[in-house]
């Protein structure tokens, strides 16, 4: 799978600009799907036809951006943020455009760090005067980080795991399961970073019987870090609740029982900033009963996000046993 | 002039009832069918020659103000914001309460009553009132209800070099465009055209409409901040005053349809329309929620740039309200049949 979550990772997808990710899981499971169409936001749905319950399952497709907000005379872009990026983490920075413009990310002069904020900051992408920059670069584009797939061998460093690994969970549950007991729709979403958006859309198109997003979730296996309870390497976990979400109890037992039962190890999450699609799935129509399974990730919304590939396998483990679950 | 009516006139989120009357009136004449929604947007269909893809031209109707809270032994009234308002624009402006009119004046303590440190605080709304010249409650109470809502009152003239300042604008120069527009004949395709409620405490009015209308897609008229003023760098100009409507790629309700953007862009080009790009991520507008409604509507975003919106009196140039209606209209007599696909059309 670490090839799947090369390709995935390094493709460009910021919020609103989803099509090259799209294209690049269209493309891988187009031959196993029973119907896949992509709605007016840009979601991509895939369904997988079963005898059972409507089953949702959501992972987005984007990632973080800067959108260029002016240009100046001597060529150098300022920028808003699109989704939540912390300003300290941009200097020095280097970013790319969807036509694969680079520039790295300079500061103004400021007199402490407490000052740094994003109208100090400006991408210079080597263009020494307005018209050179605007040959490359338009008032409403996006960069987002260029980095690059690290393997660390028991351990992945890269961009944009945040939520693309969650991608390559559903493409694979998706490659491994042949005739699922539930009708089964995996949805590759768009606009998470900027408010649940697309799961929103979707969810109202699909009017599942239950919802499940997977999704990356914070760790507090870090020297000095808030405290939580999940560490990278045991295992993915059963949402309990966010900011978005209080895990339905049925959904919750469904995902331990299908843990237990085939002995994959997981664990509990309480995350207490933060939320997922299934924040927008729950609340659709008339309610859904709806839960997350997460992959434990360090540094999240910066240029690098670790995750441990174990958790990434038994998070597909986990995954497929949770959808072999037959649902009332 | 019609955009003098509809800045004059009062409709604080809620109590759109006056400018809805007028809006109504105005556009009457000149469409299918017009009808209330229950939370009060008006909703008008536009007969075309034919039926094309769902389309809903949307500008909210109501304004940023004020709403009666409480009375004073002594006759003073105490108010709450409605909308986002700046406390320290409120003292000493001279405001109308509610379907009489009452007027009235923000007053606070006078300077020659203020300590030294008093004069360096701006002043509180909790420290602020309405006096309408009543001498007791009683008095008060007999010309002013609780939960009567207040406006500014501002006299619309005018100004400058195709300038016009006013109340308001925010959002009344989308109502004239969209009033304009529906007053001209011959659109290929029907369309609805919404006067929504509540935008500006929460965007609520678009949501239902849209969820009511069931749009293809959505196009949302407003007035946009434009700080291209003295004390902002360049960067931070947002929009910039006599350059043309303004284009949303994003701010934070919406990111704008990326095929209806670049349509857009290109019949201004063609038909020499000067537009500009919105240089901002923040705030919101009517397209956040209508782009999330059911299973999503396509959604853009064109804006008339306001100087001072949110305050007692703005400034617009006239110019840019002109290109927005050629825009709009050029939109709609070319609209493609089949609407927008997701990759956009360039």
């Amino acid at each position: 799978m670490k090839e799947l979550i090369k390709e995935l990772t390094e493709a460009y997808g910021p919020s609103g600009r989803e099509e090259t990710v799209r294209k690049v899981i269209e493309d891988k499971i187009k031959p196993m799907v029973d119907k896949m169409e992509v709605d007016s936001l840009g979601n991509l749905i895939a369904r997988k036809k079963g005898p059972g319950k409507r089953v949702m399952l959501a992972a987005h497709m984007d990632e973080l951006g800067l959108m260029v907000t002016y240009i100046d005379k001597n060529g150098f872009l300022r920028f808003s943020n699109v989704g939540g990026i912390s300003p300290h983490i941009l200097l020095g920075e280097r970013v790319v455009f969807a036509n694969g413009a680079v520039g790295t990310i300079g500061c103004e002069k400021i007199e402490s760090m407490k000052d740094l904020n994003f109208q100090k900051l400006y991408i210079d992408i080597g263009a020494s005067e307005q018209k050179e920059a605007e040959d490359q670069v338009k008032i409403g584009d996006i960069a987002v980080y260029q980095r690059g797939f690290q393997d660390l061998g028991r351990r992945i460093i890269s961009k944009s795991l945040d939520d693309r690994v969650g991608c390559a969970v559903l493409i694979q549950a998706l490659k491994e399961i042949e005739s699922p007991v539930n009708d089964l729709f995996f949805v590759f979403t768009v606009q998470e970073e900027v408010g649940v958006r697309g799961a929103r859309t979707s969810a109202y198109r699909i009017k599942p019987d239950y919802g499940l997003a997977v999704d990356v979730t914070r760790t507090g296996d870090t020297p000095e870090s808030e405290t939580m309870a999940v560490a990278l390497g045991k295992g993915p976990t059963v949402k309990v609740k966010d900011t978005l979400i209080i895990t339905h109890p049925k959904v919750k037992k469904i995902m331990v029982d299908a843990a237990e039962r085939t002995g994959i190890p997981y664990q509990l999450e309480v995350l207490e900033r933060g939320g997922t699609d299934s924040g927008a799935i729950h609340l659709s129509r008339e309610g859904v009963p709806s839960g997350v399974m997460s992959i434990p990730c360090r540094y999240i919304h910066t240029p690098s996000e670790m995750v441990d590939y174990d958790d990434v396998i038994n998070g597909v483990k986990l995954l497929k046993s949770i959808l072999e679950t037959p649902l009332d | 002039m019609l955009l003098k009516t509809l800045s004059e006139s009062s409709g604080v989120s809620g109590g759109e009832q006056e400018i809805r009357n007028i809006i109504r009136q105005q556009v009457s004449p000149h469409v299918e069918e017009a009808e209330t929604d229950v939370l009060g947007n008006l909703i008008v269909r536009k007969k075309g020659e034919k039926e094309g893809p769902t389309l809903m031209i949307v500008t909210h109707m109501d304004e940023v103000g004020m709403i009666v809270v409480g009375f004073e032994k002594s006759g003073l009234i105490k108010f709450s914001k409605v909308g986002g308002i700046d406390d320290r624009v409120l003292v000493s402006k001279v405001v109308q309460i509610g379907p009489q009119k009452i007027p009235g004046v923000i007053g606070a303590k006078a300077i020659h009553l203020q300590k030294p440190e008093e004069r360096k605080k701006s002043i509180k709304i909790d420290d602020m009132y309405i006096d309408i010249g009543a001498g007791s409650r009683e008095e008060a109470e007999k010309k002013v209800k609780l939960g009567d809502y207040i406006s500014f009152i501002t006299r619309f003239e005018e100004i400058g070099d195709h300038c016009a300042k006013g109340k308001a604008l925010d959002n009344r120069v989308g109502c004239a465009v969209l009033i304009e527009i529906l007053k001209k004949q011959n659109y290929p395709y029907s369309f609805y055209g919404v006067f929504t409620v509540q935008e500006e405490v929460g965007m609520r009015g678009a949501g239902a409409a849209a969820y009511r209308i069931k749009p293809d897609l959505a196009l949302v008229v407003e007035g946009t901040t434009a700080a291209d003023v003295v004390e902002v760098k360049k960067e931070g100009h947002v929009t910039t005053l006599g350059k043309g409507p303004a284009l949303t790629i994003m701010d934070a309700s919406v990111i704008t349809h990326r095929g209806m953007v670049q349509f857009l862009k290109k019949l201004a080009e063609q038909n020499g329309i000067p537009y500009q790009i919105r240089r901002f991520t923040g705030a919101g507008t009517d397209a956040g929620r209508i782009a999330l409604t059911r299973e999503g509507v396509p959604s853009a975003v064109v804006s008339v740039p306001c100087r001072y919106i949110h305050n007692p009196a703005g400034i617009l140039n006239l110019k840019d309200m002109e290109n927005t209606v050629k825009l709009v209209d050029v939109f709609l007599k070319n609209l493609p049949e089949g609407g927008f696909n997701n990759e956009g059309i360039d």
